[in-house]
């Protein structure tokens, strides 16, 4: 616990030796110190209620794209495992999406979709779907051949395999997915913030405006709590897997 | 002294001890399994199994012995189905099976309760059922106190135990074990082919034990079959002449070394 804290301190005093030695007061805002990032950013209520608002708006777009990619990066491997062929041609089409610069293929999104809400959905879910997909399908395909041999002497369905051996013993590597989806899917709503500015703006847009502005004590403290929000979301997953599977596996132990 | 009565024949168990509780006598003139010339070519050309035949009458334990590698685990893999022979056929009785593996292959997400149920479960019993089922098992494997205890918090023996309780819950009238006890110490060995011999007399059902233990199968079995290195067939079948119920000390009588260094004197000889 020191350890951390003093790399803060360290931190913090780097970044002061930039604002005031390094950088003249003209050109003080590319660093603004510390402190007025605080007083400015996070002590103004009018400041700061903005970025929450705008933080919140993300957070939604967030929460429902990881949503719908849990829901897409579940449902596809369960369809791949049922057989070969179904995983031989699906599986090379997940490699393309994950391989498809996505910021590439934003201009076409909001042709389609629209410049909006949707559109900036759709941009978390091409973001956090492939590790989710490759998490769920590696940890589905790693049941025991003894495990699987147990079930078919029991003439198990394959409802019955899939729900009392292969997705829990999947869990621990959906968890791990799960978590690696979940801070993409804060970069993906951000990401789309920046494009697709209809509707409420989100953190993205604001951060952009910021910029634009010159405002950057609001800058830093918007980037401040933007990384905040990624590291809850992060250790918020954690805790999930811990919950679900923590009793049994090992990667999941809490080792405080 | 102990127990011992040296008979002339293969000592069947066929009738219910004084408690009366055998729940099921088994018909003794049946065949719980048979294996008629079997062989069992893998895809890549490896004889694994090559004109086996053989009988396990119900209620009756034979054990079969062989060097690693000789298709003794194929044996079981064919007598459960999970492998279909390439030739031959094979013939198995009424009433469900029961297969002990190597690996005690519980479910590490499940506690000892619920890895108990889990075959009752797979086949469609009721919760009260199969509860009801579970506990029983786990009264006699020994595992009471421990229903709440998830598999890694257990010992290799105390697993195995839950592996042969997860069994017992389907009421086989044949077991097939796989060298369940291969890889534990020696003292845990013991005492659970002792349990287990207490479970075959009160249970009644018959079993199939491959295992590469002289001592085990000796001991466990009113028939020892032995099997030659690959391609896998059974050159010698040696009756164990001791009645049941057996005494753990029954390892240390001079007989029982008698047969033993017969069963090991056909494993030595070289196949034909």
């Amino acid at each position: 616990m020191i350890a951390p804290m003093l790399v803060f301190a360290l931190m913090i005093g780097i970044w002061l030796a930039i604002s005031y030695v390094l950088l003249e007061p003209r050109r003080r805002f590319l660093m603004p110190p510390p402190q007025d990032v605080v007083h400015v950013g996070l002590l103004d209520p009018r400041n700061f209620s903005e970025i929450l608002v705008a933080l919140w708006s993300t957070t939604q777009v967030a929460i429902v794209g990881l949503a719908v990619a849990i829901a897409v990066g579940t449902l596809v491997p369960v369809a791949m495992i049922q057989a070969r062929w179904i995983e031989w041609s699906i599986y090379p089409w997940a490699v393309v999406l994950q391989t498809i610069p996505i910021l590439a293929i934003v201009p076409l999104i909001g042709f389609w979709f629209q410049f909006g809400f949707s559109s900036r959905v759709l941009v978390c879910v091409l973001i956090s779907l492939f590790p989710i997909i490759t998490n769920t399908l590696f940890g589905l395909k790693s049941s025991d051949q003894a495990h699987h041999d147990l079930f078919t002497l029991q003439r198990a369905s394959r409802i019955q395999r899939l729900l009392k051996l292969q997705l829990p013993g999947a869990l621990p590597a959906i968890m791990s997915g799960w978590r690696i989806a979940a801070g993409l899917s804060v970069v993906g709503a951000i990401v789309g913030d920046f494009f697709f500015r209809q509707g409420d703006p989100g953190i993205g847009r604001l951060i952009d405006d910021y910029r634009a502005r010159l405002q950057s004590e609001q800058l830093f403290a918007a980037v401040a709590l933007s990384s905040l929000l990624g590291l809850v979301v992060f250790w918020g997953f954690g805790l999930l897997g811990t919950l679900l599977v923590g009793s049994w596996h090992e990667s999941h132990r809490t080792t405080e | 002294m102990y127990p011992l009565r040296v008979l002339g024949r293969p000592a069947v168990p066929s009738t219910p001890d004084q408690n009366g509780q055998r729940s099921n006598p088994p018909a003794t003139s049946g065949i719980a399994l048979g294996f008629e010339r079997v062989t069992k070519v893998f895809p890549d050309g490896t004889r694994a199994v090559d004109g086996v035949t053989f009988q396990v009458r119900s209620g009756e334990m034979v054990a079969i012995v062989g060097p690693s590698g000789c298709g003794k685990s194929t044996l079981l893999r064919l007598a459960s189905r999970l492998t279909a022979p390439s030739s031959g056929e094979i013939r198995i009785g009424d009433g469900n099976l029961g297969y002990v593996f190597q690996d005690p292959t519980l479910l590490p997400w499940r506690t000892v309760q619920r890895n108990v149920e889990l075959l009752a479960e797979l086949a469609g019993v009721s919760a009260a059922e199969r509860t009801q089922r579970a506990a029983q098992a786990i009264i006699l494997t020994g595992l009471s106190g421990f229903e709440r205890h998830r598999p890694r918090a257990l010992s290799g023996g105390m697993r195995m135990r839950v592996s042969l309780a997860r069994a017992l819950t389907m009421r086989p009238r044949i077991f097939l074990f796989d060298e369940p006890f291969g890889a534990l110490d020696e003292i845990t060995r013991e005492r659970l082919n002792a349990e287990l011999l207490g479970l075959f007399e009160r249970e009644g059902f018959a079993g199939l034990f491959v295992t590469h233990s002289v001592n085990e199968a000796a001991y466990l079995a009113s028939r020892v079959l032995v099997m030659s290195p690959r391609p896998g067939h059974i050159v010698a079948e040696i009756p164990i002449p001791f009645a049941y119920p057996r005494a753990p000390e029954l390892r240390f009588a001079a007989e029982f070394a008698s047969v033993a260094g017969q069963i090991s004197a056909s494993l030595r000889e070289k196949p034909r």
